[in-house]
């Protein structure tokens, strides 16, 4: 049950992105009407999906590779929903919607296995410590998203070279507002994500801090994006120089995410 | 029968130097001409457009020749002689009068191709006219057609999207890089005539304030009295930069006038706020240099004609299927002309064979008294069905969609054959 609906909505993210993407060639607005309804209703059998898979393993899915991933897409998608739903920037569903597809590819890839939960996971720490930290990565990714459009657009006004993504793209200041604002609720989070993981250590392992990769990793991450904003509020760091931090400190969250299991062994590598 | 005429005379500039435009320009609002139109027997519907570009009025006739010198003389008599009038007043019938409003409305025969603003006078202009009822079933099914066709060009193509000016490009950088212009300022660097009008243009889009920095200070007072603004020195320009966001420089000076190091210098004071110079002097007043700097951008003259005419091949482009729309558009309308026009030939022939019907069933009827009420009913009947079988096959003929036939000539050969002009059809025209 939740493997069809697992692929149903990874055919609706499929579809969506195609035509997400016809539309930014042609810009015939028919066409996205066609694909915010497509990764709405993707977005929602994702949910159902999620649901129907907490009931067959009995425990929050998130603890295999295939589980975290979808969890990951599925956190992404939403804040994208979620944002869409307050102001509009132009052409952003394009990039979002093949960043969930992408990330849906991995997690498709993945062992789909359901796998008994180790007696370390066994806690409600479990929803609420990996939920927090996926949600908040949900937001990085937009605002690595949206520097990546920021790169794109600032690149061809400067070198006065008017291709593709001039007149496809919203203006400097609305990308740089994106990554702000997309900031503004992903750090908080990934603090919190942080704060319960801790907390979580300390009554699972007896100590708050572990110095295991993924906590290393995951400290490094939020250091890089600190400093974002600490630059920004502080000296009115904007626009190039945020936008290529924020894409390295996203690509730090991917290598916590992904690296450290693969790479570095530690406490946090679960099922594999 | 035929249909009243629809011509459209008018000036605009392309066809009319501006000296002479001014002279034929309505000043005085809409409400007195059209009134004054009202007076004319020659015209049946009509209505008027003037704005900086255009005049031109647009009305339904019999007599073409009478109405036009009516019209001319009302509008334009006082302000015109006939020879300017001859020389530089167009004028269209039917189906390219239809074409011609289509393109005004669409924007295919502005100055600046694409602009929106032509759609919003037309519709003022409408406005006046049906509020004074001086349009009627033509005109007004024939404006609410070209508002639909406007839109239908916007929509389906990117006429619009584009700047075409230096100015235009100006503005639309401005907005790639703000979004919005509201909240902005605007600092001239010199008092140049090219730099007073890309000034007017942001100030069109909302900028908030307009600084003028001139060499005398004198222009610089007079030009931004002009704009609501203040004047500053030349030698304040690098104090200037922490508090504008949008910089033209158009200077006669022969050196640089603003060097990178200076813009450096201020943008940590403007916590990064983005700058957007512009300089269209020749020789350049700012340091090339200066694009380098993050969040400030540099352009001169020859990057904005380049955006320029990137936009303008775009736009012909864009310009050709606009053009297929606002023919397929006349056609249809001119089909839906000569559908009205086909009606009352069809009426009046319905009319007269339930006419000679009617008489006929008298007659016979009269003559028979023995007759049943099921028998009386099957002769009305078969008398019906005689004639709508004769009326069959010419009302097919004057429906049918054969594109060899003008469909005013089927229309006169029927009355001509079924005698429904009563032998005066010979007042027809064609």
């Amino acid at each position: 049950m939740s493997f069809l609906l697992f692929q149903i909505s990874f055919a609706g993210y499929f579809l969506a992105m195609a035509a997400y993407l016809v539309f930014f060639i042609s810009q015939k607005k028919p066409v996205r009407r066609i694909a915010r309804m497509i990764f709405f209703g993707a977005a929602i059998c994702h949910t159902l999906n999620i649901i129907a898979r907490y009931v067959e393993a009995g425990h929050t899915p998130i603890t295999s590779q295939h589980e975290a991933i979808s969890f990951f897409a599925w956190a992404v998608a939403w804040s994208y929903l979620s944002f869409r739903w307050r102001y509009t920037v132009k052409n952003f569903g394009t990039f979002v919607s093949m960043m969930v597809f992408v990330l849906m590819l991995f997690s498709s890839l993945a062992s789909r296995q359901i796998m008994p939960l180790v007696p370390a996971l066994q806690s409600w720490w479990l929803p609420v410590h990996a939920s927090i930290s996926l949600v908040a990565d949900g937001f990085l990714a937009l605002a690595c998203i949206g520097s990546i459009m920021y790169l794109l657009q600032e690149r061809e006004i400067k070198k006065k070279r008017f291709g593709l993504f001039y007149s496809r793209l919203p203006s400097l200041d609305s990308l740089d507002k994106l990554n702000q604002h997309c900031l503004s609720v992903g750090f908080p989070l990934l603090t919190l994500g942080i704060i319960t993981g801790s907390l979580w250590a300390k009554q699972a392992w007896g100590s708050y801090w572990h110095w295991d990769p993924k906590e290393t990793w995951s400290l490094i991450t939020w250091f890089l994006y600190a400093a974002v904003v600490h630059q920004r509020f502080t000296v009115g760091w904007r626009g190039r120089r945020v936008a290529v931090l924020t894409i390295i400190a996203f690509v730090a969250v991917l290598f916590t995410l992904w690296g450290v299991t693969f790479l570095l062994k530690g406490v946090h590598t679960y099922a594999t | 029968m035929p249909r009243d005429t629809i011509v459209l005379l008018g000036v605009n500039h392309k066809t009319t130097p501006l000296a002479v435009r001014e002279k034929l320009a309505l000043t005085g609002g809409y409400e007195e001409p059209l009134a004054a139109l009202g007076r004319l027997d020659a015209i049946r519907e009509y209505y008027l457009l003037s704005t900086c570009n255009r005049v031109e009025v647009l009305f339904t006739c019999r007599d073409v020749r009478e109405a036009r010198r009516q019209v001319l003389d009302l509008l334009f008599a006082g302000s015109a002689s006939r020879e300017e009038m001859r020389n530089y007043i167009y004028q269209y019938e039917d189906q390219e009068a239809i074409n011609h409003l289509f393109l005004v409305a669409s924007s295919l025969d502005s100055m600046i191709v694409g602009e929106a603003q032509i759609l919003g006078q037309l519709k003022d202009a409408f406005r006046h006219a049906s509020s004074l009822k001086t349009s009627g079933l033509v005109l007004n099914k024939l404006l609410h057609k070209s508002f639909s066709v406007a839109k239908r060009v916007r929509t389906e193509t990117r006429i619009g999207a584009n700047a075409v000016s230096i100015s235009y490009a100006a503005v639309e950088l401005g907005r790639k890089i703000f979004g919005n212009l509201d909240d902005k300022r605007v600092l001239l660097v010199g008092a140049g005539e090219m730099a007073e009008l890309a000034a007017e243009h942001l100030v069109g889009q909302g900028v908030s304030e307009v600084v003028v920095a001139n060499r005398t200070l004198e222009r610089a007072v007079r030009l931004a009295r002009r704009f609501d603004g203040r004047a500053v020195g030349l030698d304040e320009l690098v104090e200037q930069l922490k508090y504008v966001d949008i910089i033209i420089s158009s200077t006669g000076a022969s050196d640089l006038i603003l060097w990178k190091k200076d813009v450096q210098s201020v943008m940590r004071e403007r916590r990064n706020q983005p700058l957007f110079f512009i300089d269209i002097a020749v020789p350049r007043d700012l340091d090339p240099e200066i694009n380098e700097l993050d969040n400030v951008y540099l352009y001169d003259i020859d990057d904005l004609k380049h955006v320029v005419e990137m936009n303008k091949s775009e736009r012909d482009r864009e310009a050709v299927k606009a053009r297929r729309i606002v023919e397929e558009e006349t056609l249809k309308f001119t089909q839906w002309l000569e559908n009205i026009e086909l009606t009352p030939t069809i009426i009046e022939l319905r009319r007269m064979a339930d006419e000679i019907c009617r008489k006929e069933l008298a007659k016979t009827l009269g003559r028979l008294d023995n007759l049943s009420a099921r028998e009386r009913k099957s002769i009305e009947k078969m008398a019906a069905a005689i004639t709508s079988r004769m009326l069959h096959h010419p009302l097919r003929y004057l429906k049918s969609d054969n594109p060899c036939a003008d469909r005013r000539d089927k229309v006169n050969t029927v009355r001509t054959l079924f005698c429904l002009d009563n032998g005066n059809g010979n007042g027809e025209k064609q």
